[in-house]
């Protein structure tokens, strides 16, 4: 092996590796139990794994049209809308929350009618941290369908509207379960990313413990007060992104699927 | 007899026969236009002989509904008898009454979902993600049909196509014969009002091709409607259908019955795939047949075609002095000889030289450029005796009942 190439590729596998061995070097392993109840591990881990699930949920509903959208309508209009919808993927957080808090906030440019209208308040309420993580991660799961989507076999679609398929009950029947390895791929990475914000949920839902602190929003209070709690956090954390993608890499992200 | 030879583009339009196909089809792609018109009867078997680039993908596309015409027309009688397009009674409501698929004039497109075409890709499209079963169901349960009904019309279909123990693989584990049964099933099952075939057999190995060709031929025996079938193989062409369609850049050059095709080709194409010479010529006596060819030589025509010599077509080709025509030779009809051969043989005798020797399975092809220059088949025995070899002259002798001529349809549109 070259060694230009060789050294860089040995330190940057140190330095991603690093900081992971200091997470766990310096844990608390003794009295892990104990930090974690005082950091209120199990109210922002469960707000956590809710408000991201939720999260994932609105993006696959509104992300896989989206994805179908740009994939199969071509021109000028659709480049300029893919770039658009995919900002968010360059967006800093927080600059998507403040963008959130003017069209959404209670005097934004929307959010005043959702207040008059319907008396539904998203600013600073566990809906707005939902609202916040789609926004940042439905990107994510929209550009990996889409890319499957336009890697599907069309004439596939063709056959079945040769055999008297209609457009939509083909999408269902055909088109979806041939995307599928790919919808799970982006449905994981979609996941977790709206696990780990934090950007935008705290500048668009604020820092409440209970309705809109989660995971790493407990982990950045934590960090001031109470180290070892915020080790502690940052542990089940990782553990749970860990784990999730193992079990979804066994079972659906096998080498040579479709991405 | 000649006017079927003829292009098909010079008749009228054919009234659509009952459960028949009747269309004009005018596509432009950038450069290139199809402008073809296409006739089927109902249990006909129509092959679309052609070479790449001819437009027979496109015209099959267009019959589909998966393109749109620009100009032109296509009609499949919806009073078709038998083709049990309707047990769902989907049918009246998706296909119009007076059975127009294609009109721009009057702005009528039925998509392709209403059209019942049952299309047979050349790569099959077979559901991944589908059983066999299933993948023959997809047609019924599409039309809204429950599972299990459409699961059981489907193993009938199956068991029919000999296919029954496969009915739960997925199409990843079959092979290329089976994933084609399971196409021309699947298109089958879907109770199509006209069947398009997109090169059947292109993608199999030679002796599934042999045994699968047999076998298709059952099946669209067996179809009440009409029946396309794109290829470039000849063979293919003569042995599946009841009728020859020729397409070269997007025109028809030929339309007729596989006899007449294959003994009175109309280009140089359709020529060289029949395995004939052909040439272009004007008649310049009447009373001896004499042909003068386009490309320099002399050909003495006085050969009857096809064995009707009672076609007051054929008096006319030969009566015609001054007369556009073409000429054509079978290799075998022609013989080599290596001196000047005795008076009283054929009286078409010309010299040439072997520019080329190629062994067929039981033949030799040989080359021989000359006036005109001419394919000849011969015996390998005949090779050895003569010493052929390639720069040799040789003499041509055919015998002038051999070779036939006919209006050539391209130049002169022959009026009868």
């Amino acid at each position: 092996m070259p060694w230009p190439l060789a050294v860089p590729a040995a330190v940057g596998v140190a330095f991603l590796l690093l900081p992971l061995a200091g997470l766990l070097l310096r844990a608390p392993w003794p009295h892990l139990p104990e930090a974690l109840a005082d950091a209120g591990v199990v109210s922002a881990l469960r707000l956590s794994l809710l408000c991201a699930t939720a999260a994932t949920a609105v993006s696959l509903v509104l992300g896989v049209p989206l994805a179908w959208l740009l994939a199969r309508v071509r021109g000028r209009t659709a480049g300029a809308l893919r770039a658009l919808v995919t900002l968010p993927l360059v967006f800093p957080p927080v600059v998507g929350g403040v963008a959130l808090l003017m069209a959404l906030g209670r005097k934004g440019v929307a959010g005043r009618y959702l207040d008059a209208w319907f008396g539904l308040t998203l600013p600073f309420t566990t809906l707005g941290v939902i609202v916040a993580e789609t926004f940042v991660a439905m990107p994510f799961l929209v550009i990996t369908v889409e890319g499957a989507l336009r890697s599907a076999d069309q004439g596939l679609e063709e056959a079945a509207a040769t055999l008297g398929s209609r457009p939509f009950a083909t999408f269902r029947r055909v088109t979806l379960p041939l995307i599928a390895p790919s919808l799970v791929a982006g449905s994981v990475l979609c996941w977790a990313r709206a696990l780990g914000e934090f950007g935008a949920t705290i500048t668009f839902a604020g820092n409440f413990p209970g309705t809109t602190q989660t995971m790493p929003l407990a982990i950045y209070n934590a960090l001031e007060s109470d180290p070892d709690g915020a080790i502690a956090l940052s542990l089940v954390l990782l553990a749970v992104s860990v784990a999730v993608l193992a079990l979804l890499r066994d079972r659906w992200l096998r080498p040579g699927t479709t991405v | 007899m000649i006017g079927e030879a003829g292009r098909a583009g010079s008749r009228p339009p054919t009234p659509t026969s009952r459960g028949g196909l009747a269309a004009q089809v005018t596509v432009r792609r950038g450069a290139f236009v199809l402008d073809a018109q296409v006739s089927a009867r109902a249990g006909e078997v129509l092959a679309v002989l052609g070479p790449n680039g001819s437009g027979k993908t496109t015209l099959l596309r267009a019959l589909a509904g998966l393109l749109a015409l620009d100009d032109g027309r296509i009609a499949v009688d919806a009073a078709s008898n038998g083709d049990a397009a309707s047990s769902d009674g989907t049918d009246s409501a998706d296909n119009p009454p007076d059975g127009v698929w294609d009109e721009p004039a009057t702005h009528r497109f039925v998509p392709a979902v209403e059209r019942r075409v049952g299309l047979v890709f050349q790569d099959y499209r077979l559901f991944p993600h589908l059983s066999v079963l299933d993948n023959v169901a997809f047609a019924a349960r599409a039309r809204g049909a429950r599972r299990a009904p459409a699961r059981q019309v489907a193993a009938g279909w199956l068991e029919r196509f000999g296919l029954a123990d496969l009915a739960a693989r997925r199409p990843g584990a079959l092979s290329g014969g089976q994933a084609q049964r399971v196409a021309l099933a699947r298109a089958l099952a879907s109770e199509p009002r006209l069947l398009l075939l997109d090169e059947p057999l292109a993608a199999l190995d030679a002796r599934t091709r042999l045994e699968i060709r047999s076998e298709l031929r059952q099946h669209l025996a067996d179809f009440p409607g009409p029946t396309l079938v794109v290829t470039h193989d000849p063979l293919e062409a003569l042995v599946l259908a009841d009728r020859i369609l020729v397409l070269e850049e997007g025109r028809v050059v030929q339309d007729g019955a596989p006899a007449l095709v294959a003994r009175r080709p109309a280009t140089e194409y359709v020529a060289r795939l029949m395995g004939l010479n052909l040439y272009t010529g004007s008649l310049t006596d009447r009373a001896t047949h004499r042909v003068d060819l386009d490309g320099g030589g002399t050909l003495y025509a006085a050969g009857h075609d096809l064995g009707d010599p009672g076609d007051p077509g054929d008096a006319r080709v030969i009566t015609s002095a001054g007369g556009r025509l073409l000429v054509v030779v079978a290799p075998s009809a022609i013989a080599l000889h290596t001196r000047a051969p005795d008076a009283g043989s054929p009286r078409n005798v010309w010299t040439g030289t072997v520019t080329g020797i190629e062994l067929l399975t039981d033949r030799v092809r040989v080359a021989v450029e000359g006036r005109p220059s001419a394919l000849v088949d011969i015996t390998p025995a005949a090779v050895a005796d003569l010493e052929l070899a390639t720069g040799r002259p040789v003499w041509l002798t055919a015998k002038a009942t051999e070779i036939t001529a006919y209006p050539d349809p391209g130049r002169a549109p022959l009026v009868l």
